[in-house]
């Protein structure tokens, strides 16, 4: 049957010939091809938030009177409504963390290098996007934790030189975090961040897809030496069947967390009460939250937290043209630019650590 | 010449800097010259008369002490300038009441201050026995200080809301002072021990109860036997209703019996609990009432009822609590809960009207609200382990796939077909 169908298609619209870049995609077998699967997770869990994001649109609704009540109602009336909203939640965190490692394993791996600067480029991009719907999503619930994060966050975005406050206020559809913000935090997580997302990931696949997949320097260089020991596979079905096992094992976890960590509601923001100590924005955003925190309120005769904000900034634009930086010298490349990921992923993850230890 | 001319033209500057600082100089006073280099209790600063209200008001010690302060030595404390001296302590509260009962006089400084302060003193203890000849006893100064006394409002003030005890202790927990009153010693030590220190003190509501509040500032006295409960009415006002609808008014009544007092205490009025109704150990019940009395079978009843509706709310609020640790939205039925513990609060109230039918009305209220609480923390904890199930048999077919396509990978690579 399967075939008849292949055999009508195939007949139509030269599926064998549309289909073939497919069949001959080969991917590199090394001791690192395990970091390969990364990308590939973070692209199943986008699928995962795309459907669920779905099914939650059924029910919720976006305004400051309502939020909470119909998350309330997905949480405990809709059949499996709250098995939906905790996979949403998990997934949102799972599928940012695995863009994190999935960058971090680019940037040991080397695979930014030439041809490969806008893959990195357009990766970077989408990790920031997910960062955004993190943030923008964070809202939603319109529960206290949330909106005085939401409070904090776009306040520092306030902070920006020049365009802050104009930024601060477009953020939050007034001078202050109110309905108004919610519903355009609302546009933005289900119609404008997905739409750029699925068209980055789309010109991130194709990069993907046209320079096939890198292979670390120092592989390649034995592989040069000795072509008889390189070695590799099939993407399809070969790669593509244990990237399903991968995705399997990520569904089970997405399962488990949902079924013994049901993601919690708290308790409906209210705009007039004031702010419950402990605020902290999603674990994705605690090495710059912390870092802000210990910054000295004036740095010579400069605002503390604009300092911060700044570094941060430039820091960001820096990573993104990370691999324009890339120098080969003597057929070996810059040392430096490692030495920057190990310090920043150090970075992050002890100012993380911190930021949760700390009072 | 020149330099002259040019010094000239600074003049009418310095003789407007000159007006300025003979303006803004201090009004002499001889008074308080003498008196900082004096030893107690003569001794009065700048800097403490500085502080009292009076002298913030724009008074001077000639408004008490008469004199003229702008005079040195004996000319300031001379009869001619009206100087009186030394304030006797029995006269101090008609000095002080010169102002304080003069409405028109006071209305210029503070319009909402009260100005029957004196003739409220005249009726007090206190008053009474200053009128007598008892100079012991407390006028104003004794209470409110003398020369750096400042508004009840101030926490510094000795009768601010929070020091209005300790002020009256002085007096009255000083057993060699109070001897011959035949009053008891122990009231503050009893009042520091108490809710309504407590709430005071230690949660910070000034609007708790302290010394004054029960027994009046400037006339006080003990409320006495037979009206005890109008004073624990002003706050309490529910139980005083019921109380008075109780067979126990007219018992306590006829028995010489304060209300409230009876089963409470006045000072050491400890928190409440259930264990004061019934036939236990601490029951105040038994007091008066002995077995195989109408009063002794209510007790038990009332202290029945009210431990059935507190056992029935704290097991929903652990079943509920095991549920939301277990991540389970139980948000509503927590609600509820408020509002089961809202009968009991109402029962423990309703006590006071010693009617079993009625106490019971709100015992079945909270009983209704715990029981269906208690119903949605069972469901909730059915619908975890349901959860639990599904995910075993997820990971179960999870599991199985996976173990599916390794096994197919394996069969499609079998031979190097990689």
């Amino acid at each position: 049957m399967l075939t008849r169908i292949r055999n009508w298609l195939d007949e139509r619209f030269g599926l064998a010939e549309l289909t073939a870049p497919l069949r001959e995609k080969t991917v590199p077998i090394h001791s690192r091809s395990y970091w390969y699967f990364l990308g590939g997770i973070t692209l199943f869990l986008f699928g995962i938030q795309v459907c669920t994001g779905i099914l939650l649109l059924l029910y919720y609704r976006a305004s400051a009177s309502e939020a909470f009540e119909s998350v309330q109602y997905i949480m405990t009336r809709v059949q499996f409504g709250w098995l939906v909203r905790s996979i949403h939640s998990w997934a949102a965190n799972l599928m940012i963390f695995t863009a994190i490692a999935h960058m971090f394993s680019v940037l040991f791996l080397k695979a930014y290098r030439k041809p490969r600067e806008l893959t990195w480029v357009s990766g970077m991009i989408l990790l920031f996007l997910a960062m955004g719907f993190g943030f923008s999503g964070y809202l939603l619930p319109w529960n206290t934790l949330a909106f005085f994060a939401t409070k904090v966050g776009t306040e520092i975005a306030g902070q920006v030189p020049f365009v802050g406050h104009q930024m601060m206020v477009f953020l939050r559809g007034g001078e202050e975090v109110t309905g108004a913000t919610l519903t355009r935090f609302f546009g933005f997580h289900v119609a404008v961040l997905p739409g750029i997302t699925t068209l980055l990931i789309l010109l991130h696949v194709a990069l993907i897809q046209r320079f096939g997949m890198s292979v670390p320097p120092d592989v390649e260089a034995k592989w040069k030496a000795d072509p008889a020991q390189a070695r590799e596979m099939h993407f399809f079905p070969n790669f593509l069947l244990r990237e399903l096992m991968a995705w399997y094992i990520a569904l089970g976890v997405l399962g488990a967390l949902a079924a013994l960590k049901p993601w919690d509601l708290g308790t409906k923001a209210d705009p007039f009460a004031p702010a419950p100590a402990g605020i902290r924005p999603e674990w994705y955003f605690m090495f710059m939250f912390q870092t802000l925190k210990l910054i000295p309120a004036k740095i010579w005769f400069v605002d503390g937290e604009l300092v911060g904000i700044l570094v941060f900034g430039l820091a960001g634009l820096i990573w993104l043209l990370l691999p324009f930086f890339e120098r080969e010298r003597n057929g070996r490349s810059s040392r430096w630019i490692l030495g920057l990921g190990v310090f920043a992923l150090a970075y992050m993850a002890s100012m993380t650590v911190y930021g949760y230890v700390a009072k | 010449m020149w330099r002259n001319k040019r010094f000239a033209v600074l003049w009418p500057f310095l003789g407007a800097a000159l007006a300025v600082s003979a303006a803004c100089a201090e009004t002499p006073n001889s008074c308080v010259d003498c008196h900082s280099a004096l030893d107690p209790p003569y001794k009065v600063t700048q800097d403490q008369f500085a502080q009292d209200i009076h002298a913030q008001k724009g008074l001077t010690c000639a408004s008490c002490h008469g004199g003229d302060p702008t005079k040195d030595d004996q000319d300031a404390m001379s009869k001619k300038a009206g100087f009186r001296g030394h304030i006797d302590h029995k006269d101090v509260p008609a000095l002080c009441g010169k102002c304080h009962s003069d409405a028109a006089y006071m209305r210029q400084f503070n319009p909402s201050l009260r100005t029957d302060q004196f003739s409220q003193y005249l009726t007090s203890v206190h008053g009474k026995l200053l009128a007598k000849g008892d100079t012991k006893v407390a006028v104003c100064t004794d209470c409110h200080g003398v020369h750096d006394l400042r508004p009840a409002s101030d926490t510094r003030s000795k009768v601010h809301p929070l020091n209005v005890a300790q002020t009256c202790s002085r007096c009255h927990a000083d057993a060699a002072y109070m001897k011959g009153y035949s009053i008891p010693t122990d009231q503050f030590a009893g009042y520091s021990a108490s809710v309504h220190h407590e709430a005071l003190a230690v949660r910070g509501d000034l609007s708790a109860p302290t010394c004054t509040t029960c027994h009046g500032n400037h006339g006080a006295a003990p409320p006495g036997v037979g009206t005890v409960q109008n004073v624990c009415a002003t706050c309490h006002v529910f139980q005083a209703q019921l109380f008075a609808s109780s067979p126990h008014k007219a018992a306590f009544e006829a028995a010489s019996l304060p209300g409230c007092v009876t089963c409470h205490s006045n000072h050491r009025i400890a928190h409440p609990s259930d264990a004061m109704l019934g036939t236990g150990t601490q029951s105040v019940c038994t007091n008066c009432h002995t077995s195989g009395d109408a009063g002794y079978d209510a007790a038990d009843k009332f202290h029945a009822q009210l431990a059935q509706l507190d056992t029935a709310v704290k097991t929903s609020d652990e079943l509920l609590g095991r549920a939301e640790s277990d991540g389970m939205e139980v948000s509503q039925p927590r609600l509820e809960q408020d509002q089961a513990r809202d009968s009991l609060t109402k029962a423990r109230v309703t006590i006071h009207s010693f009617n079993v039918a009625r106490v019971d009305q709100d015992i079945q209220a909270g009983l209704k609200i715990a029981g269906k609480t208690h119903q949605e923390g069972e469901a909730a904890l059915r619908e975890r382990d349901y959860r639990r199930k599904g995910l075993a048999w997820s990971v179960v077919a999870i599991v199985l796939v996976l173990i599916g396509l390794r096994l197919y990978i394996r069969q499609i690579e079998s031979g190097g077909k990689i």
